[in-house]
């Protein structure tokens, strides 16, 4: 972290709210509570329909947990928080009781705090670093629980706080993709007085948010909330316009916008390309979560059409793939199953995600992988060809390589196949942009500091910059490409 | 939203909108195509803009009744409202003055031929079109065709106008008779695929405008992959015209019928609540 931000932090932390909260209780006290357990829907009911399976914490629990919280003097926690909250600081609000004012505080550095607490990975970012699990080999403070318990008592209490928006500037600028990314530019730049632009390409704005991410982990309300928010500050929306065919940059350029921010994601899916994987009844992650999640297609009201299979075979182990089994059950599956190559310890899917799979009934067949599909006289997928793996030696990303075991192969009988092994970076823009320099991987190049990428006053960030990554990388990118293109168009109006 | 401003059936399964669309009417070539949906519970489809103006800021469509959807735009009127149109999406047609150009259009791919062969003809190339029908009632754009070709034959199945046969007995004419350098047919995948056969035994090239089920039109699900020379490609950022001769046409057939059995059943739902068949 910055030394400007330490210091900062020193400073809140010796505010006399803070010091007397501190002495109120001993820290023996405080470390003897035992952490929290988020209240969740019955994991048989919850596997039949689309509830949310986190149901929060009740007040009680919240002021129980934040008084676990040490207030430390060297808060290791915000290191871990790829945003830098000021994560003693709203936990000490929550203390304290005022609930509003814990909101405020995550909304000053976290754009969308009630989607973060509901899906970032905790385990993996500020509660790894917590002093409880540091120092003492104790759970870590429930940080993420108490996220969506300040964000969500805002949200219900109906007093949500619209910030400030500046004077307008009179400068324009256009933002290309509705995901957490582009939101969290939009939200920086309305408040500072631009006008904004967001230019999506579906007919729904969030993103993943909404065709990815299901309802039963983070409900569609709770991202329009936080769209209908931007909307009042005066963002503007554009749906169905896809930058780079319906308009072009230059166009844009030439309508008065004077900066672009890229946050257009990691839109296309990767296939294994292994025999018979075009068969009907195997589909891409991203195809399957957006017929459920942006077309309703289980919902018979609705038009779209969706695969409810029966035997369902999902290939992955990261989130997607966990969204995409859960959902499978949701739809009827009667037999769900994980088929991952190498073992649960290196699974990227969240822990709580693989937690509550499990507890829906999804069989995991790690250590196995695909090596065909075949088909009835029709095309549909009925059967596919395994193979059982093994660990051997660490590759590049730390991760022990997994190694297909010769003569294990076996037969599994499926009726529908998701495929979640990953997406590459959507090339629309890409590729209408050719002086737009980019990486082997298509990702767009950009300066670390300012987002912007090699062609002057467009900036871009998240999943586009990063291949694949998660929802508050994304928005961080955001808040940082907002600050370069502040600077940007300020130097351009002192020319 | 977008407006329809005017509608007209061109025979009793086909029906032609006109849609307010100004930005995607400014910037559409040929062999674009476009993703509507109808209203909030609807679902997307792909289709072809088969004509654009850009002074009035239209587009024309031109849409065949066969499942839900298509039932209803064949039921909506001027002045209705879509939700939902984005486009102009896919790779124009690469048009260039090659000599002469054939084309063949079956069906309903009438529609997404003619804005082919219109270009072809004004880059300078002597156009023939084959049009093919079930019978004479079926077949679509006929004066359209006629006005941008050098020559047209037509074939219907029963023999009820034009010639009697296939689009590729037309085809075969012409090929027999003198040099092609371009072929292009649109139309049903299988009488795409034996399009495809017929010009492979010229050696001319051929290129296919393929119609799979779309879903975002973005490169983002997948649901529109082909195999094109051994390789998966996505129809709606890749193509969605191909080397007609390196398309898995059988492969493309079976993907099409993928969500039959949901889509008969969701058609009966609507028959069942009372819209006609
Ligand atoms: C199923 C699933 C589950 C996930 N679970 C988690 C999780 O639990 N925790 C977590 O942190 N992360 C998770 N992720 C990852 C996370 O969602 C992404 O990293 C994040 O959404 C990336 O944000 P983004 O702003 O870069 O782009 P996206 O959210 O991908 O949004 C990009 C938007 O841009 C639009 N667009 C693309 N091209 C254009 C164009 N040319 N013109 C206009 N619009 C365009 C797209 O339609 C899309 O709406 C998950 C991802 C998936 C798919
Ligand atoms: S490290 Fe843990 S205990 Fe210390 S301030 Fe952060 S959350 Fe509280
Ligand atoms: S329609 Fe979704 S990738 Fe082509």
């Amino acid at each position: 972290m910055a030394e400007q931000v330490q210091e900062y932090l020193k400073v809140e932390r010796q505010q006399p709210w803070r010091e007397e909260l501190r002495k109120a209780m001993k820290a023996k006290e405080r470390t003897d509570i035992t952490r929290v357990k988020m209240p969740e829907e019955d994991p048989h009911f919850r596997a039949t329909n689309s509830n949310e399976v986190n149901l929060g914490l009740t007040k009680e629990m919240a002021l129980q947990e934040a008084r676990r919280c040490l207030d430390c003097a060297n808060p290791t926690c915000i290191t871990g928080c790829p945003v830098n909250i000021n994560i003693p600081k709203f936990i000490k609000r929550i203390e304290q009781g005022d609930f509003l004012d814990a909101a405020r505080v995550l909304k000053d550095t976290n754009t969308l705090p009630a989607v973060c607490g509901r899906v970032c990975p905790q385990e993996v970012q500020c509660e790894v670093n917590c002093f409880y699990v540091q120092k003492l080999g104790k759970e870590a403070v429930a940080i993420g629980h108490l996220e969506r318990f300040a964000a969500d008592y805002e949200r219900d209490s109906g007093n949500i706080s619209v910030p400030e928006v500046a004077e307008k500037n009179g400068a324009k600028v256009a933002v290309i993709g509705s995901g957490p990314s582009g939101l969290a530019v939009a939200g920086d730049l309305i408040k500072w007085g631009y006008d904004v632009t967001v230019f999506e390409a579906l007919h729904e704005i969030g993103g993943v948010l909404k065709y990815g991410i299901p309802e039963f982990r983070l409900p569609n309300v709770i991202v329009d909330v936080e769209i209908d928010n931007l909307r009042r500050m005066g963002v503007k929306f554009e749906t169905n316009f896809i930058v780079g065919k319906t308009a072009g940059i230059e166009e844009l350029k030439s309508e008065g916008f004077e900066a672009f921010f890229i946050g257009s994601g990691a839109g296309l899916p990767n296939f294994m390309n292994i025999p018979g994987e075009n068969y009907t009844g195997i589909f891409s992650s991203n195809e399957y979560l957006t017929r459920v999640n942006l077309m309703n297609a289980s919902n018979d009201e609705y038009d779209t059409p969706v695969y409810s299979g029966n035997h369902v075979a999902v290939i992955g182990g990261g989130n997607t793939a966990m969204d995409s089994v859960r959902t499978a059950k949701r739809l009827g599956a009667e037999k769900a199953m994980i088929i991952y190559r190498r073992s649960l310890e290196e699974m990227p899917a969240r822990v709580e995600e693989v937690k509550h799979a499990m507890e829906e009934g999804v069989e995991f067949l790690n250590l196995n992988n695909p090596l065909e599909y075949y088909a009835d006289e029709r095309g549909q997928v009925n059967r596919m060809k395994v193979q059982k793996m093994e660990l051997g030696e660490p590759d590049s990303s730390g991760r022990r390589r997994p190694v297909p075991l010769e003569g294990s192969e076996y037969f599994i009988d499926v009726d529908t196949v998701i495929v979640a092994i990953g997406v590459s970076p959507n090339p629309i823009i890409p590729s209408s942009m050719p002086e737009l320099e980019m990486s082997d991987w298509g990702t767009i190049k950009v300066n670390k500091e300012t987002m912007e990428s090699s062609v002057p006053g467009v900036f871009a960030g998240g999943d586009i910059v990063r291949g694949g990554a998660t929802v508050i990388l994304a928005m961080g990118d955001g808040r940082k490409a907002a600050r370069g293109i502040d600077e940007y168009v300020k130097a351009r109006k002192k020319k | 939203m977008n407006r329809i401003v005017e509608k007209e059936m061109l025979n009793k399964n086909v029906v032609k909108l006109v849609i307010e669309a100004p930005r995607i009417a400014s910037k559409r070539m040929a062999g674009h195509f476009v993703i509507i949906k109808i209203d909030e519970k609807g679902e997307r489809i792909p289709l072809t803009i088969a004509d654009a103006d850009p002074e009035t800021g239209t587009i024309t469509l031109i849409i065949q009744r066969v499942g839900v959807t298509s039932h209803k735009l064949s039921l909506m009127e001027a002045g209705d409202m879509l939700e939902d149109v984005v486009g102009p999406l896919g790779h124009a047609t690469e048009v260039e003055k090659l000599g002469t150009v054939l084309c063949a259009g079956g069906g309903v791919g009438i529609a997404p031929l003619l804005p082919i062969a219109r270009s072809f003809k004004e880059a300078g190339n002597r156009v023939i079109t084959v049009l093919a029908a079930r019978n004479r009632e079926l077949l679509i754009l006929e004066e359209e065709i006629r006005a941008c070709s050098d020559e047209v034959i037509i074939m219907t199945d029963d023999g009820s106008y034009g010639r009697q046969g296939l689009v590729t007995h037309g085809m075969e004419e012409i090929l027999e008779r003198e040099k092609v350098h371009l072929a292009v047919a649109i139309g049903p995948a299988i009488m795409m695929k034996f399009a495809a056969l017929t010009t492979a035994k010229y050696n001319v090239k051929t290129i296919a405008s393929l119609n799979t089920i779309m879903v975002d039109g973005t490169g983002m699900c997948g649901a529109c992959r082909v195999s094109v020379g051994g390789k998966t490609k996505f129809v709606c950022v890749d193509g969605p015209e191909f080397d007609a001769h390196l398309v898995d046409y059988d492969e493309m057939i079976m993907r099409l019928g993928g969500y039959d059995k949901q889509e008969r059943e969701a058609y009966d739902r609507y028959v069942a609540a009372g819209n006609g068949a």
